[in-house]
């Protein structure tokens, strides 16, 4: 039997209609890989064995019948009908848990779907289960989960990037071809590079909120976490799309063509001619690895190898990002996160017999130090007297990165190009007790998230053997245009030796101290198989 | 300025009402339960949205914002093109999500005012804004088992709300009470809110502070709650200026404080200290979108306003003839207004007056009686016909009167009753005549002297022709065909 799990989503949706495999088959497949190494990666919270089982034979039967229609039939069903897909741990699913990784929501069952949700039910995709994440999605390393820490299937002992660490981590360990993940500052984008996969961030207001734990509701997006640009493109267009429950979402048409992205890579490698690429010099930071730095620019040599200019540009209020982000993003969390003061679901202390001091125990002990460190951050800038001088000039400085990035589009440029990460992934550990280190992972990513933009992050090389993500940036609403590039890359890097490296611990089953020799052999992979390698 | 001269003259009062609406929308303000919570089990008109449970977003009911929007007109105030949603953060257990989705920087509406009449003529109260929020939960102290619980009952969480606040405009407990009497007709009148006080629907707030006449800052306000009903406002704040009128002159300080009216005791009561504002963190509801009223969907809502209490008032009295006083009882009666404006349309041939008289007097007094669904049988047409049976003399007004009691009891129909009861007064030249010969030939002595020039011996004789015909003949016909007789046989 092949191993279903290295399967493209495309590729199962195309072999599922004609009929030469069954979701039962590939859903058993993925479950059983999730469950061998959940151990050693700690990438799922929550497998639904029983009901993705029942969902996959849903599935089956929908194709059979529609198979047995005719084309039309066939036609309309979604292409995600059958194919399997992980949830981070903050989409609702009805009947299920939604833990956000906080100790405060441990026994909370939601009684209804999310939007996202009820959207890949329709389409017929079939749920895995839910992934592991940094607490209330405050978190670049899924070290800050009240679960535990996910591991990094190519080096155990690094971090796999968060706050979507687990779908992060899931996907890259063949899993699930497919994973939903959310971005507040680059909970997508972050791992995804970090994990060696595609993620993106879509526009804000293209993908319903409704049902997803929020964190910043006016930075947070849902988007789809997958191996190839395809496949993130057939997810996005499953979930995005307006919804009446979330008057935050835009009624801007979801473009068909997300479900026919460029088969042969010549063909889409084509789109990059004559396409006009931004290179901005801000966001080769201080402290960038020279490695990361490389691969970055040996990418976008590849692409103006392939047809495409590029210029470099500036984005001056770059450095202002990661300060105002820290304001805005605590404020609304601490907003956000008043509801949980166990008088109604989740964690509840109610020891002390008092109203109040059972508040203060019940918030003191359900929350980790790091989500306490933002209530307390929002709070203090939403204080009287404070408002103006913090939360007031944060959206003042939100608006003039904003404008940064309109001036680049008024200029006729396509898309922005720069690194996802400053770094590849980093031990576990390394930056828990320093918090600025930790933020500064998210440098490159979060100004995105405060002008709304869409921002995909896509497997670029590697450095010391660890996985580099170009990101790419796009204007509103260009989520199509951007998986086209992305696509092209992939065009472009196909025969490149980098592109037949995998995670090192695949081979792992549920023992983290004694990693695989094949781990260490692919580890330590050499310098000339990490670069961008374009085939002439 | 003594102690001996009376508190009133020494002191003047100031304050401000803060009064919230409970709006008739038919589901809630940001989902889709039902606002039918009245008498409903506890927690069965909930939802995850009004729960506030984990990922659950706001969706505006628009019918709220138009409500406020049409309040705001009705006001006379200046309306937001773009409004905002701010969310007041605080913590208590009948605030499920930690916060009150509310309006705070641009108020729907702003800046307008309401006048009405007071027993000192007319008043008017500048309005600074009007808003909308959502209602919280219900917390409910019982003993369960033996122990103290609070249960909570979250059907009321998510009501839409409107918040109306003045100025610190008024002065005395009267103008008080008027205020929120006008403003609760206002309501009901746009139907806004059925602003019934006894099932919370309106609930009134009054900010009072007192301070010596002359003097421009204000005294140390204390805020008054609990007031149930109209007369217990009024009393509530002449009893919160008493006591600190006697306070303050005791040497006493005034304390920033919330205090309830007792309606048993008739007196206010210590709740709670206010020594410092609340730090609610406000800021912008990034979860809703700013709001453009677009100036088609405002002239919309301006143009389906129906008439206004001060404009029907302002009617009645200018067009229609009516005293100050009938005015302002049929524009405060909603069931009466429509029963005179139905006459009236019935047939307008009738003067409004008469029709006035008939329903403030006849009409009011038998619905007050509260018999049965009697007010609800009243047809205007019917009570149009039967005032236009005593204008052109067919029957008598004493004999009118019982004819609309039983129209009110039975809904029978005027002439069918008028008929059956030989009420038609006797309008036959033939019948008359008989009975005036009759008359005239058993008062020989009144003749002589109606003859002889003394013309007030006619009412006697008209009287007599009357009594003869038991009230039936149309005392008009009566006076006519006796000048003529009297003066023909001259």
């Amino acid at each position: 039997m092949p191993d279903f799990t290295r399967l493209h989503a495309h590729e199962m949706s195309r072999l599922l209609r004609a009929g030469e495999i069954s979701s039962r088959a590939l859903t058993e497949a993925h479950l059983a890989a999730a469950e061998r190494q959940n151990g050693a990666l700690n990438a799922w919270l929550t497998i639904y064995r029983a009901d993705a089982i029942a969902q996959a034979g849903a599935a089956d039967a929908r194709i059979a019948e529609a198979r047995r229609a005719g084309p039309a039939a066939l036609a309309a069903l979604h292409p995600l009908c059958g194919v399997p897909v992980a949830l981070k741990d903050l989409v609702s699913v009805k009947g299920g848990q939604a833990t956000a990784g906080s100790k405060i929501l441990r026994g909370y069952i939601a009684p209804f779907d999310s939007t996202v949700t009820a959207r890949l039910r329709e389409a017929g995709a079939v749920i895995l289960g839910k992934t592991n994440m940094d607490e209330f999605a405050m978190g670049s390393s899924t070290e800050h989960s009240a679960y535990g820490p996910t591991a990094n299937p190519w080096d155990l002992t690094r971090v796999p990037g968060g706050s979507s660490g687990g779908s992060a981590a899931a996907v890259a360990s063949y899993h699930t071809p497919l994973a939903i993940g959310t971005d507040t500052g680059g909970s997508i984008r972050q791992p995804a590079s970090m994990c060696g996969i595609v993620g993106l961030k879509p526009t804000y207001g293209r993908v319903s909120r409704f049902g997803i734990v929020a964190f910043a509701s006016s930075l947070d997006q849902i988007g789809p976490l997958a191996r190839d640009a395809r496949d993130a493109a057939l997810l996005l267009h499953a979930v995005a799309g307006r919804d009446e429950r979330d008057a935050t979402s835009a009624p801007i048409p979801v473009p068909v063509e997300l479900l026919s992205l460029p088969e042969s890579d010549d063909e889409a490698a084509s789109y990059l001619k004559g396409l006009r690429i931004a290179l901005p010099r801000e966001y080769f930071v201080e402290g960038m690895e020279p490695g990361v730095a490389a691969r970055i620019r040996e990418a976008v040599a590849a692409m103006e190898a392939a047809g495409a200019t590029v210029d470099e540009v500036s984005l001056p209020h770059t450095d202002y990002g990661l300060a105002s982000y820290y304001i805005i993003a605590p404020a609304e969390a601490s907003s956000n996160l008043a509801r949980y003061d166990g008088v109604r679901y989740g964690f509840s202390d109610r020891s002390s017999g008092e109203f109040i001091a059972d508040y203060l125990r019940t918030r003191g002990g359900g929350f980790g130090p790091e989500v306490k460190r933002r209530i307390m951050l929002g709070t203090y800038a939403l204080s009287a007297g404070y408002y103006d001088a913090y939360y007031l000039k944060a959206q003042k400085v939100r608006t003039l990165i904003k404008a940064d990035f309109d001036a680049v589009w008024a200029a006729g440029f396509d898309a922005i190009c720069a690194p996802t990460s400053p770094t590849v992934a980093f031990p576990l550990g390394a930056r828990t007790e320093d918090p600025v280190a930790m933020y500064l992972s998210d440098a490159c990513t979060l100004p995105i998230n405060m002008a709304g933009l869409p921002g995909a992050a896509i497997p670029a090389g590697l450095s010391e053997g660890l996985p580099v993500g170009l990101q790419i940036v796009g204007a509103p609403w260009s989520e199509l245009s951007m998986l086209r590039l992305a696509r092209a890359y992939e065009g472009i890097t196909a025969r490149a030796p980098w592109r037949a490296l995998e995670p090192a611990e695949l081979h792992l089953t549920d023992d983290p101290t004694t990693p695989s020799p094949v781990g260490r052999r692919q580890r330590t992979a050499s310098a000339s198989a990490e670069g961008s390698g374009v085939q002439a | 300025m003594t102690a001996a001269e009376p508190a009133a003259s020494r002191y003047e009062a100031v304050i401000g009402i803060e009064i919230h609406c409970q709006l008739k929308t038919v589901s809630k303000m940001f989902c889709g339960c039902s606002t039918e919570i009245d008498g409903a089990a506890p927690n069965s008109h909930c939802c995850p949205v009004c729960l506030g449970l984990p990922g659950v977003l706001p969706t505006i009911n628009k019918k709220a914002v138009e409500f406020v929007i049409a309040t705001g007109f009705a006001i006379e105030a200046k309306v937001a093109t773009t409004t905002r949603w701010d969310r007041k953060n605080y913590f208590y257990p009948d605030l499920p999500k930690g916060y009150q989705i509310s309006q705070y920087q641009l108020p729907l509406a702003a800046e307008g005012r309401l006048t009405f009449d007071t027993s000192d003529g007319p008043f008017t109260v500048c309005v600074r804004r009007a808003h909308l929020e959502e209602d919280t939960g219900r917390l409910i102290h019982a003993e369960l088992d033996g122990r103290r619980v609070s249960l909570i009952d979250f059907n009321r969480s998510g009501m839409p709300l409107m918040e109306i606040v003045t100025e610190p405009d008024i002065r005395t407990a009267e103008q008080a009470r008027r205020y929120a009497e006008e403003l609760r007709l206002l309501m009901q009148t746009i139907g806004a809110s059925d602003a019934e006080m006894e099932n919370g629907q309106m609930r009134v707030e009054a900010n009072v502070s007192i301070r010596p006449r002359g003097q421009e800052a204000f005294g140390t306000r204390v805020e008054v709650k609990n007031m149930n009903s109209m007369r217990a406002v009024e009393r509530a704040i002449a009893f919160e200026i008493e006591r600190q009128t006697v306070a303050v002159d005791a040497g006493e300080k005034i304390h920033m404080e919330t205090r309830g009216w007792d309606e048993a005791r008739q007196s206010t009561y210590h709740m709670r200290p206010k020594e410092e504002e609340n730090d609610y963190r406000y800021f912008p509801e990034p979860d809703l979108p700013p709001l453009l009223t677009s100036p088609e969907w405002l002239a919309e809502i301006k143009a389906r306003l129906p008439e206004l209490p001060s404009a029907r008032r302002r009617r009645y009295r200018d067009e229609q003839g009516l005293s100050a006083y009938d005015a302002d009882v049929l524009v405060n009666d909603a069931t009466a207004a429509a029963l005179f404006e139905g006459a009236v349309a019935a047939d307008p041939a009738v003067p409004p007056k008469l029709l006035a008289n008939w329903v403030t007097g006849e009409y009011m007094r038998l619905a007050k009686g509260g018999e049965g669904s009697g007010a609800a049988a009243v047809d205007p047409a019917e009570l149009a016909a039967l005032v236009e049976l005593v204008v052109d003399g067919s029957i008598s007004g004493t004999n009118a009167k019982e004819v609309f009691a039983e129209h009110f009891a039975t809904g029978r129909g005027v002439s069918s009753i008028v008929k059956a009861r030989g009420f038609e007064q006797i309008s036959d030249a033939g019948a008359l005549g008989t009975a005036i010969d009759t008359v005239l030939a058993a008062n020989p002595a009144a003749v002589a002297d109606y003859r002889a020039g003394k013309a007030e011996v006619l009412g006697f004789l008209v009287g007599q022709v009357m009594k003869a015909t038991r009230g039936q003949a149309n005392a008009g016909m009566v006076q006519n065909a006796l000048r003529e007789r009297l003066d023909k046989a001259e």
